[in-house]
């Protein structure tokens, strides 16, 4: 697939057919992309309309009957919008739902603010059950849906237009070891990865690529520390939602952590994910100074 | 107007594990459990052997601060134990002031956020409707709570997908006129494409039959538009708003349920 919208759709008719426990509801996009899955299960899927609070409790609803939500909008509408909604009615009420994101931190750049969400998962990280992933490429979205879907937990899928070149194995709650030097070691997640490996060419560092959040898989970045070394950060969201996992993996050691990632403060420029990626020293350019300056 | 002193020693045992709790929002309670009453003697088809029985029909009390109105009638049907009452509000107890799906299994939702409850009994009616379902689902809110926009766009939900196994109570019981008004809620509801309908929510003979199934239409679902009092029964607290997140102290319960059986 070329992208990760085309993926989900592929992905989710997939599963429908395979179980019939899993009902689609979309806020009033991927409409025409879904017209197939429309057309073949039209009991389970849903154009619910634009109202994400009551989406996510009546989501809740349809858990409780032993069905599979699967709730999709944009990023901000599905995780600000309706934060108290997943909060409550799905991480404390311990149900299952499965939540994916489009836009990302600025994929919607000529939309403004509204449309941006870069605090997605520092918001959801506050709660406490909900699983939360980023991944890379089409096919990782594939893997990682598949293994997660049914899991009791509610699972939050962040879809990106930034998508890396290659995919990688990635499971579930597992990282992956891109590459193994000494100088630091590097946290990737999701779709930066890509400036992650180009920034970082001829340089003696360790490469650990997340494309869960939560869970967190701490053992592999445990074996692959390397004391006295800095640990960088590379997050393609509001910087340091994983610091205190990352901290908490590596105790007792005393840690210096970098931070790579989308810096705490409003964007108010349009145009395209890529000028504020290169705006924002995002790119592969200014992934490359920075981690040059942390290791000087 | 039907009475039951079974009401009386449900009320009483509300206010008294409010009182020893020192929590609990005893009139918002009062306000319902005729309405509660008549939903689990006469109205919902239940196993009370089995709560998670799939032929249940369905309970979900949006108003979740109302919790000991629920658990009253709750351990009156012997579906919780009654010396659980005893324990409401105490830190390892399985009562809190709002009602939790996991620590009792006749608690469907677990409510408190006003707004949630009513979209939850939304999605629960939807998904019985695509498992091709029969069974009934019921959920009370309050004046106070159809202030949410959720509740609205659960009604709009509930009518687009004609959910006619869907039955929405509304407590009205003025707490939120002090606020923001509401209005009349029947048109409200009828704009919204909703059978609804008006009744007196202490008499239990009218609250049955327009609960009832025969009453549900074919293909709406049905908004019972409950006029209530808020305290009901207990003439010092009646439209009280300082009685609303109060527990009695010892000295006032002894006057409180004085007059409450006073009020036959």
């Amino acid at each position: 697939m070329s992208n990760m919208r085309q993926q989900f759709v592929a992905t989710v008719s997939e599963v429908m057919k395979n179980d019939e426990k899993v009902v689609l509801i979309l806020g009033d996009i991927g409409v025409h992309g879904f017209r197939n899955t429309f057309a073949e299960h039209p009991t389970r899927t849903y154009n619910i309309g634009i109202l994400e609070q009551a989406t996510v409790s009546m989501a809740s609803g349809l858990a409780m009957n032993n069905l599979i939500p699967i709730v999709h909008t944009i990023a901000p509408f599905l995780v600000e919008r309706s934060f108290e909604q997943l909060k409550d009615d799905f991480g404390y009420q311990k149900l299952n739902g499965n939540f994916v994101s489009v836009g990302a931190s600025y994929d919607y750049a000529s939309l403004g603010c509204t449309h941006h969400c870069p605090a997605d998962i520092g918001i959801l990280k506050n709660i406490p059950s909900m699983s939360i992933t980023i991944p890379g490429t089409p096919k990782e979205f594939d893997t990682i849906f598949k293994e997660a879907y049914a899991d009791p937990n509610p699972t939050y899928y962040r879809l990106s237009e930034d998508k890396n070149n290659e995919d990688q194995d990635v499971h579930f709650g597992k990282a992956n070891i891109i590459k193994k030097g000494n100088d630091a070691v590097i946290i990737a997640v999701g779709p930066i990865l890509q400036n992650v490996i180009e920034a970082t060419e001829g340089m003696d560092v360790t490469i650990l690529y997340y494309t869960s959040i939560r869970p967190f898989d701490s053992e592999t970045l445990k074996a692959n520390y390397i004391p006295n070394k800095k640990v960088i950060i590379c997050e393609p969201y509001y910087m340091g939602a994983l610091t205190w996992d990352v901290t908490e993996a590596l105790k007792p050691h005393a840690v210096q952590i970098e931070h790579i990632g989308v810096p705490h403060e409003f964007l108010r420029e349009y145009g395209t994910r890529q000028e504020h990626h290169k705006h924002l020293g995002l790119d592969t350019e200014g992934i490359k100074n920075k981690i040059k300056n942390f290791l000087n | 107007m039907a009475t039951s002193n079974k009401l009386h020693k449900l009320k009483e045992t509300a206010i008294r594990a409010a009182a020893k709790a020192g929590e609990g929002h005893i009139p918002s309670a009062l306000s319902i459990l005729d309405i509660l009453w008549v939903l689990y003697d006469q109205v919902l088809t239940y196993n009370p052997k089995d709560a998670n029985d799939p032929a249940n029909d369905h309970f979900i009390l949006s108003k979740g601060h109302a919790s000991l109105g629920l658990y009253s009638v709750l351990a009156e049907k012997g579906l919780i134990d009654v010396k659980e009452l005893e324990t409401f509000g105490a830190f390892d107890s399985k009562l809190g002031g709002h009602p939790d799906r996991n620590k009792i299994p006749w608690v469907e939702a677990s409510t408190g956020s006003l707004g949630h409850g009513f979209p939850i009994a939304v999605g629960i009616a939807l998904g019985l409707k695509i498992q091709k379902k029969n069974n009934r689902v019921f959920a009370i809110i309050g004046d106070g709570e159809s202030n949410e926009g959720s509740i609205w766009e659960a009604a709009l939900l509930a009518n687009h997908h004609s959910l006619n196994n869907l039955c929405c109570i509304v407590d009205y019981n003025h707490s939120t006129d002090r606020a923001l008004e509401v209005g009349d809620l029947v048109k409200k509801f009828e704009s919204f494409g909703w059978k609804a309908v008006s009744v007196d929510g202490h008499d239990q003979i009218e609250l049955a039959k327009v609960l009832g199934k025969e009453s549900q239409d074919q293909g709406k679902p049905l908004a019972v538009i409950a006029n209530t009092i808020k305290g009901y029964g207990i003439k010092s607290m009646e439209h009280n708003p300082a009685w609303h997140h109060r527990s009695p102290s010892a000295e006032e319960i002894a006057t409180i349920v004085k007059e409450l059986y006073q009020n036959e």
